[in-house]
């Protein structure tokens, strides 16, 4: 197999007496679409921030494309989505693109370019010029996507991102990440929701800050024994 | 360039928000142009004893408008100057008649002196040329009150207006993650202290120069300088606010605690920054004032424009300003290490 993206070596963190993340190790590879699935409180949001570089593990390192996170031409070629939308509610959904667009360093035609396509992605581009303080939860949502979708990247960290987006959207979402993957995009995200999970490359399971299990969705169904993902998970939990 | 990037949308915020907009403008104008109708108002009736004045000298002068008292000598009018039954004397011993203040309350001094002016003008057939002799039983000086304090109000309303602005604004790019976001993104945080610094920079520029413009040229106060020195000097006090505030944001966790710091931290500046006499403030206090940021402004701003010096005298007091700048901007560096180790 090529070498992979994504390469966490027993990354430890804790929050003064508190343990949250135990000695994770995980690779993921060009291509894939990872699923990091796991109750409320698991980690999952602490362990994707260090991805991102925001943080470091106490313990361990992260490699990005094959280099030591953090760094900041790493960071360059990673579109991140937080937990919580990060936008400027005071500016409209072309402002906060046109800044991020800037910050990645597009200008130009490229950045107009980049920034109708990525607000097709989301369907948003009815919206562009509407105030995001006058957008509805999942439309803050989508934007939060558009944005970290902006400046191609090869590496994608999506922290729930389908929170608050109905079915039919979250169905389109999900196709657009299937031709960002054909694209040779890698793209890691957490989730809580199974028929999501379902539809990963590979999962992770992550509890108290441990991963339980790690593969394929057959695989895990498989070496459980059950009938969908969430019995699996279910099953990796209490033995 | 990313710097430009935030100095725009920084701006394109501050335009949004017309109504902190305003404040930000007309606040201090309208405080100031408050104070300037207490300190330098035409209310005040001033009580003037009047000595040795023949009566045909009396009806060539114009008397309304103030509360008079006659006195046979000098002796008399001086023992009520002292018991503050009067506030000036004219001594008609001579053309133009003398003066004797009070002298301890400059809005005062400032009234009676205009009133006096006012009476003796027919005696003064060619415009009023001649110079009264005037003195002072306590205290001297001929300028108005608004005139004394004016620079330190005007570096006061800067600083305070920048020091919440920015701290709100920088807390608010913490408290809703936007901050994170920048620090995911290239953005170097040296990039982010100084995209804040020129964005408000611009903005402050324009604001100052609008207050002082005003305090100047509309409320008429004291301005011996130039007027550039007095831009420079404010941009460099706010450069000050403008860090210190977003250092201090990071010690709060939201707007609330951010109001906290101004009695803490910006109103006792003033007491510092002589609008108050400093000789009155006792010895184991006033060591303070060196280490606050509005001192020096207060002074480089009185000396630019009660006394009207230039480069050489405010040069020191700008030093101290940019060097306080680059403290807090190092700190803040420094805190968004919490976030981002690189
Ligand atoms: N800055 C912090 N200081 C102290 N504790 C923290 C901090 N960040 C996270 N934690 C703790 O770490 C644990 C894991 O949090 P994390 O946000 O990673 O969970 P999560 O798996 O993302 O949960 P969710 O699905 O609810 O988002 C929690 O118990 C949380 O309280
Ligand atoms: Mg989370």
């Amino acid at each position: 197999m090529n070498s992979p993206i994504v390469s966490i070596q027993h990354v430890s963190k804790n929050y003064g007496k508190q343990q949250v993340l135990k000695d994770i190790s995980l690779e993921i590879y060009e291509g894939e679409i990872f699923g990091l699935l796991g109750p409320s409180g698991a980690g999952k949001t602490t362990l994707v921030k260090q991805l991102a570089g925001l943080e470091e593990p106490a313990q361990g390192e992260n490699y990005i494309f094959s280099e030591k996170m953090p760094r900041l031409d790493l960071i360059k070629r990673i579109g991140y989505m937080a937990q919580s939308d990060a936008l400027y509610t005071d500016l409209t959904a072309k402002e906060n693109l046109e800044f991020f667009a800037a910050l990645y360093g597009l200008s130009g035609k490229e950045k107009r370019q980049r920034m109708i396509e990525v607000m097709e992605l989301v369907s948003l581009t009815d919206h562009m010029h509407k105030m995001v303080s006058d957008y509805s939860g999942g439309m803050k949502r989508r934007l939060s996507l558009a944005i970290s979708l902006l400046h191609n990247p090869g590496l994608l960290i999506l922290d729930e991102p389908t929170v608050g987006i109905d079915p039919v959207l979250r169905k389109s979402i999900w196709e657009s990440f299937k031709s960002l993957k054909e694209n040779g995009t890698t793209i890691l995200v957490t989730t809580h929701v199974m028929d999501e999970a379902g539809k990963c490359d590979r999962l992770g399971m992550i509890r108290d800050g441990q991963l339980i299990a790690a593969g394929t969705p057959e695989e895990l169904m498989k070496q459980t024994g059950a009938a969908n993902i969430e019995d699996a998970f279910l099953a990796y939990g209490g033995a | 360039m990313r710097i430009t990037a935030l100095v725009i949308r920084i701006l394109r915020q501050i335009v949004r928000d017309k109504r902190t907009m305003a404040l930000l403008i007309l606040a201090p104008i309208l405080v100031m142009s408050m104070l300037h109708l207490v300190f330098n108002g035409d209310e005040y009736t001033p009580k003037v004893g009047l000595v040795d004045l023949s009566e045909k000298i009396e009806t060539q002068l114009y008397l309304e408008n103030a509360k008079l008292e006659h006195y046979e000598t000098e002796k008399l009018a001086k023992k009520d100057l002292s018991a503050k039954k009067l506030d000036a004397y004219l001594v008609f011993d001579q053309m133009p008649p003398s003066v004797v203040l009070e002298g301890s309350d400059p809005s005062v001094n400032g009234a009676v002196m205009r009133w006096i002016q006012g009476a003796l003008k027919p005696l003064q057939p060619n415009g009023g040329n001649q110079e009264i002799k005037t003195d002072y039983l306590f205290g001297s000086g001929d300028m108005g009150q608004f005139d004394y304090f004016g620079p330190v109000l005007l570096g006061f309303f800067v600083f305070f207006f920048v020091f919440l602005i920015a701290g709100v604004s920088f807390l608010r790019e913490r408290t809703t993650g936007t901050l994170e976001r920048l620090l995911t993104s290239p953005l170097r945080k040296w990039e982010i202290v100084a995209g804040y610094i020129m964005g408000f920079g611009i903005f402050t520029m324009i604001q100052a120069a609008i207050i002082a413009w005003y305090a100047i040229y509309v409320l008429g106060m004291l301005m011996e300088g130039a007027f550039g020195y007095v831009l420079l000097i404010t941009l460099l006090l706010s450069l000050t606010a403008l860090t210190l505030g977003i250092l201090l944001s990071s010690f709060a966790n939201n707007e609330l605690q951010m109001i906290q710091f101004i009695p803490l931290i910006v109103v006792p500046q003033i007491f510092f920054s002589g609008l108050f006499n400093l000789e009155t403030i006792s010895e184991w206090l006033s060591w303070v004032g060196p280490f606050t940021p509005l001192y020096y402004a207060a002074e480089a701003l009185r000396n630019v424009m009660v006394r009207g010096f230039g480069w050489d005298m405010i040069y020191k007091d700008l030093l101290m300003l940019l060097a306080f700048s680059l403290l807090f901007m190092v700190l803040n560096i420094a805190a968004l290490r919490r976030y981002r180790k690189i």
